[in-house]
């Protein structure tokens, strides 16, 4: 009987060696680092000495007046950095996407060239661009304007309290619109002919065929689309240190999780870098997002019906 | 700032390159640096004067950009890639480094009693027993005036606050200019240029700040308050949507003269003889009344120490040994006029601006910033701290009493000062 098992299911070698490149990679840069800044969050520096105490850095993270209204303030503009990514950059996307698979728009190659090529740029020459376009001294944005009459409209948008978040993630929108025109585009054209001309039959045309035919057709990829929007704002760093510096000015009105965890972790012009109140904050926005993408794959996409031609 | 970095990077690579090349003897010194804008200067005068004293020792100046120094030092120390020399920064990031055993003692190290106790300070143990940087520099604040637009508008430096604001006014109401070249969109020029520059006449100096320390005056007392009092009168003599007025944008707005008044630190003397097509001139921070004892702020800034864990502590020693160097403080202070020599031996100058400044060492008491001192240890960091209140408070969005309240309830929360 043994000698049947073994001709009938060898050892299969090559799945292992295929695997192992990828999961040792992953296990080397992702695994180990993430449980070591799970860990490093269990530990405090007692006289330069690495000691345990439990979850004491969460319970200063929290109970500490001055930590705790830091996080709830980076954690809160977070939030409104990821309602704007979704109220903003998805529904754009998903427009530009329809638009685009219309047969009769002309150019649609360029067009879609262009508006994908703001994502593969750097966040600093994003950053960098956009604080040169808005200067008011040297931008472009009060003279263009100034041009149409509208120059009252005009504020210096990255250094007021009120606006600046809100400036900020509409660049990020103008730099990953891209994402979801692309992913929702994919998605739009493997909608078979035959359900849209069965559409036509009925006499589902124009708008109506995109609420009700497409729309329903592209839920899952709208799904992934948030998921992914979600995942990225909340590990979002670059653009807030490129435009505004480490310490997210102007009044810590646009410091998200990323920029206060850089701002603790490593430590910023006087300030010295604390790894294990660093470690902490990393902690809550591993566990921010898990509860994230938990809540997406058990309670949204189990319940998102897809339809199979 | 970016393209600058970038050709640092470049140049640094390429030098790598090229002491990579040499010959395989000769030991080769590299150096830490925040100091992008010095690249020229190290590379063309002091390099090259060292090495001709010193054959078989080789020096690469390798800087990073100045608000990513501090971070990028302490991964490569604690990684063990950092190089042999470190530029320091003054008082607690360096005694961390000290204390982590990342900076050797160089308390012995020839050439140390070439300064004074007060120039060592700021790289000393709290005791004073152990000293770890080699003091290169000091910078004076002040402010940097367009000359010809004074003489234009028929201004005469202002000597008292009053003074001040009549010529700004004065300005203002002309129209020509832009009263004041600062911004608050890098929070750090309102602290450092507004704050601590006209600061050290409110708190009289040394005698204020080391009061601050003792915990005999607080940040709420009157002469604390008082610099935002003025401060947030600078709101009306700032340019259009100051707000998100950056640091280089200030410096342009003022080199290409369409400010008058540069709120100024004397590092800016060389970029601007280099940058400006007019005659600058300097006065030192407005005093209340005439004939009041006036105060500047002299702070020391730049030291230069060695990698504990150098391999090449001997020539590294060697080289330390020259920066404390009457040769090295002369070159250095020609070179990179603003950048006032520590050293106990005067240094013969050339540039006028920056005579100008080092003038006021005559005449005025100097003082060290207030926050940079054992006050900034904690958390909240008092220096930063500073930043955010200060740009608050000329913006407008922040009164004088709220911010000095803040800090002093930042800094009770974790400085018990020794009664």
């Amino acid at each position: 009987m043994s000698n049947a098992t073994v001709i009938r299911r060898p050892v299969r070698w090559h799945i292992l060696v295929f695997l192992a490149p990828a999961v040792l990679v992953y296990t080397a840069v992702m695994i180990i680092p993430l449980f070591g800044t799970l860990q490093l969050s269990l530990f405090r520096a007692v006289d330069r000495v690495p000691t345990f105490v439990g979850f004491d850095n969460f319970r200063t993270l929290f109970g500490d007046p001055r930590w705790s209204v830091s996080f709830w303030n980076a954690l809160w503009n977070n939030t409104w950095f990821f309602i704007i990514h979704m109220l903003v950059q998805n529904p754009i996307g998903i427009m530009i996407a329809a638009l685009l698979s219309s047969s009769r728009l002309r150019f649609r190659a360029f067009y879609r060239t262009a508006i994908f090529v703001p994502t593969i740029l750097s966040f600093v020459i994003v950053g960098f661009i956009w604080k040169l376009m808005l200067s008011p001294l040297w931008g472009v944005a009060p003279n263009m304007l100034d041009f149409v009459g509208l120059k009252f409209l005009f504020a210096p948008w990255l250094g007021k309290e009120e606006y600046a978040l809100t400036a900020l993630s509409l660049i990020s929108v103008w730099q990953f619109v891209g994402i979801p025109m692309m992913l929702i585009y994919a998605a739009m054209l493997s909608i078979p002919d035959e359900v849209i001309e069965a559409a036509e039959m009925d006499g589902i045309t124009g708008m109506a065929q995109f609420w009700k035919i497409k729309l329903p057709l592209i839920l899952p990829s709208i799904g992934i689309i948030s998921i992914l929007t979600f995942v990225g704002n909340f590990n979002a760093f670059d653009l807030i240190y490129a435009a505004q510096g480490a310490l997210a000015g102007p009044n810590f009105s646009t410091d998200i999780l990323g920029t206060f965890l850089y701002r603790t972790f490593f430590g910023f012009q006087l300030q010295l870098g604390d790894p294990n109140m660093g470690a902490t904050i990393a902690s809550m926005m591993f566990v921010i997002i898990l509860a994230g993408v938990c809540v997406y794959l058990f309670a949204i996409q189990t319940r998102l019906r897809r339809y199979q031609f | 700032m970016t393209r600058k970095t970038l050709t640092a990077l470049l140049l640094g690579s390429s030098m790598l390159a090229s002491a990579g090349a040499a010959s395989a003897q000769d030991k080769t010194l590299t150096i830490e640096s925040w100091r992008n804008d010095d690249l020229s200067i190290w590379q063309e005068k002091l390099i090259p004067a060292f090495e001709a004293k010193n054959p078989g020792i080789k020096v690469v100046f390798s800087p990073s950009a100045p608000t990513e120094y501090n971070a990028a030092l302490n991964a490569k120390l604690d990684a063990g890639s950092a190089g042999d020399l470190i530029t320091c920064r003054p008082f607690d990031a360096s005694l961390e480094l000290y204390n982590k055993g990342h900076l050797a003692d160089l308390t012995a190290l020839p050439g140390m009693e070439n300064f004074s106790s007060v120039a060592k300070s700021a790289w000393q143990t709290d005791d004073g027993a152990a000293t770890f940087c080699v003091p290169m520099a000091s910078v004076i604040h002040g402010f940097i005036y367009n000359a010809d637009a004074f003489a234009q508008l028929g201004i005469a430096v202002p000597a008292t606050e009053d003074e001040f604001f009549a010529a700004l006014d004065k300005i203002k109401a002309d129209g020509t200019y832009i009263p004041l070249a600062m911004g608050t969109k890098d929070l750090w020029e309102a602290a450092t240029m507004g704050y601590q520059n006209i600061g050290p006449n409110y708190w009289k100096g040394e005698e204020g700040r080391l009061a601050l320390i003792k915990g005999t005056q607080k940040l709420t007392d009157a002469d604390w308050v008082a610099p935002y009092t003025t401060l947030a009168r600078w709101k009306d003599y700032l340019g259009d949507g100051f707000e998100a007025q950056s640091y280089p944008d200030s410096q342009n707005l003022f080199t290409l003269g369409r400010a008058a008044i540069y709120p100024a630190g004397s590092w800016e003397i060389s970029g601007f003889n280099a940058q400006a097509q007019f005659k600058m001139g300097a006065f030192p921070p407005p005093v209340k009344a005439a004939g009041d004892t006036c105060y500047i702020s002299d702070h020391t800034d730049i030291a230069i120490g060695m990698n504990a864990k150098s391999p090449n502590a001997d020539a590294a020693k060697t080289f330390l040994s020259w920066v404390a160097s009457p040769e090295f403080a002369t070159i250095y202070a020609n070179a990179l006029p603003g950048f006032f020599s520590l050293s106990s031996t005067p240094v013969q100058m050339e540039d006028p601006l920056a005579q100008e400044f080092v003038s006021w060492r005559g005449k005025c008491q100097s003082t060290i910033r207030s926050t940079y001192q054992i006050l900034s240890r904690g958390t909240p960091n008092l220096e930063n701290e500073t930043w955010v209140k200060s740009a608050n408070v000329i913006n407008g969005t922040e009164t004088p009493d709220a911010a000095s309240a803040e800090l002093q309830k930042g800094l009770d929360s974790w400085y018990k000062p020794a009664q």
